[in-house]
């Protein structure tokens, strides 16, 4: 032993110059709300004294134009109200195929059977294709190529159908790569003792793996959905009228925005909701499984 | 009958022979210990027992039946041969006594109600009856290993293969894993162990077997191989993990 460190001969400092705010739960929910309520003051009040506030508010935020372009009038303009009712249903029905499609194309890619080679190299090369296609090419090349074609069945469907289909195709190439990682993070030793149980491979899949990537995915998929959900004011291009080309349509009918305001409303009513949902039940599970580390 | 018989068993991975020829038979209600410094092939060994690993030569047999049969279901195979790793591996997403009804449940296909009865005497005997419902993240290392233990004995395996199952706890908490494979031996429960507890070795085993680089050097009772083995090779390591 040749050199030994001392121990201090004194005690080390604690006291840190950088103050700590130490707040009550109930005082630190007062502070939040406060400070939510003096941000959103100044972005009002941005609107009230910046120049050209007046205008701004007029074309933005007119209560009036706002009411008329949600309910749609006999006079011309489109209900944006009623719109967004087709992006709600395009993404309910998108939103379930991409689920079990991606998780199928997903089990594909990381499936090691010799007799599913052929098939996980079409896969690859189907995530690689339309993850790498901007969407809107998509929308064009389904809805107007396909009724083009006329091959039978798929080339007598209505425009919303394609719209469908284009969004599918597309999310179902980004969701399987958020299952793929998802399932790749549960650790080897949790295949190992399932299948030592004697549990099949598929048994091991439905109820050790994906129970678990289940929880990793939950957060990219509910990105990927809101990415989505916006997305599908694409379909306008295909001549169908959701909630954003109604606003449009307003827009253009008189000259004021204030529909886009309603249409981009709207659309958080659907997100938000559905954010906070998720991320609550995050929170519960881990709440259950885990010890607490703060 | 033999319980499990290796025959000559070879393991490759690519160019690396982990196991060169290794023969060794388990008789009903025999304990068998392997010994050996890390990387002999002890793990590979009895992952090759229940066909988590394909062999590369010779034969591996179950009750006389050979499991190299094209025939064999290898998941049947397993529902016969539990094994307990040294990292638990218990199942974060389900409670302890799902975690030990899984196998019965889903591998058997056995009534729900009658397997979880099953599942509370065996977490009473381990003392953890009252934490059945708690997740595995919450228990000690030890109380999740006894947790897994009693998770293969819930398949009523025929033989129980376990890895070096205390290497990761904490000393204090060894002992109450050792008690109950003590235990599991005196009931007659036919197992074989990779181990470097060889205070437990000597006690409990019914035969010692000695892996060096993937081959079997020596074999024999307790007594023989820690007392009187004949192998330098043996005595070399005995007296590297047994000092003085
Ligand atoms: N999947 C694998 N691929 C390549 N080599 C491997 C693999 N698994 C094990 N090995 C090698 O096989 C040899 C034996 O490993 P094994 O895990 O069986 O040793 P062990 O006796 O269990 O050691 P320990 O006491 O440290 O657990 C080692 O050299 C290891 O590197
Ligand atoms: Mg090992």
């Amino acid at each position: 032993m040749s050199q030994r460190t001392d121990a201090p001969s004194s005690a080390p400092q604690l006291f840190s110059s950088r103050r700590r705010l130490h707040l009550s739960p109930r005082y630190s929910r007062v502070a939040s709300l406060a400070s939510t309520v003096v941000v959103l003051g100044l972005f009002v009040a941005a609107t009230f004294f910046a120049p050209g506030g007046v205008q701004f508010r007029h074309f933005f935020f007119d209560p009036h134009q706002m009411w008329a372009s949600l309910l749609g009038n006999n006079r011309g303009l489109a209900s944006v109200g009623k719109g967004i009712w087709t992006n709600i249903w395009m993404f309910c029905l998108c939103e379930v195929l991409v689920l079990i499609l991606g998780l199928l194309l997903a089990w594909v890619r990381i499936t090691t059977s010799a007799i599913l080679a052929p098939l996980r190299m079409l896969a690859t090369v189907y995530t690689d294709v339309f993850r790498g296609i901007p969407i809107l090419l998509v929308f064009i090349i389904v809805g107007f190529g396909l009724s083009e074609l006329n091959i039978g069945w798929i080339s007598q469907q209505n425009p919303p159908f394609y719209g469908c289909m284009a969004i599918t195709i597309t999310y179902t190439a980004y969701v399987a790569e958020v299952y793929r990682a998802g399932l790749h993070s549960v650790p080897n030793g949790q295949i190992l003792a399932a299948r030592s149980l004697g549990l099949s491979e598929a048994t091991t899949m439905r109820r050790v793996i994906l129970p678990q990537a289940i929880r990793t995915v939950i957060p990219p998929l509910l990105n990927d959905f809101i990415s989505m959900q916006k997305d599908t004011a694409l379909v306008s291009i295909l001549g169908i009228t959701e909630a954003v080309q109604s606003a449009q349509i307003n827009a253009a009918q008189s000259f004021n925005d204030s529909g886009l305001v309603v249409a981009a409303l709207l659309f958080l009513c659907m997100t938000i909701p559905l954010t906070r949902f998720t991320d609550g039940l995050i929170d519960r599970d881990r709440a259950r499984r885990l010890v607490a580390a703060r | 009958m033999n319980v499990l018989t290796l025959d000559g068993v070879v393991k490759r991975f690519g160019s690396l022979e982990v196991l060169k020829g290794v023969s060794l038979t388990l008789d009903r209600h025999d304990v068998v210990c392997l010994i050996g410094a890390s990387g002999s092939g002890k793990s590979t060994l009895l992952r090759c027992a229940n066909l988590l690993e394909s062999i590369g030569g010779g034969d591996i047999a179950l009750f006389g039946q050979s499991l190299l049969d094209p025939r064999i279901d290898p998941d049947l195979v397993r529902r016969n041969i539990a094994m307990v790793f040294q990292s638990f591996n218990l199942f974060p997403h389900l409670n302890v006594v799902q975690n030990v009804m899984l196998g019965p449940v889903y591998a058997l296909k056995r009534p729900a109600e009658e397997v979880r009865s099953e599942a509370m005497l065996l977490l009473e005997r381990i003392g953890l009856r009252d934490r059945a419902e708690e997740y595995p993240d919450r228990l000690s290392g030890g109380q999740q290993q006894r947790v897994a233990i009693v998770r293969s004995l819930a398949m009523q395996p025929s033989l129980l293969l376990l890895d070096e199952v205390t290497s990761a706890l904490d000393p204090t908490l060894v002992g109450e894993v050792l008690d109950l494979l003590r235990e599991l031996a005196a009931e007659g429960t036919t197992m074989l162990l990779a181990t470097h507890e060889m205070g437990f070795a000597r006690d409990v085993a019914t035969k010692v077997v000695f892996l060096d680089q993937g081959v079997i050097v020596e074999q024999g009772s307790p007594s023989h191989m820690f007392d009187t083995p004949t192998q330098a090779a043996t005595q070399a390591f005995l007296a590297r993990v047994r000092p003085n």
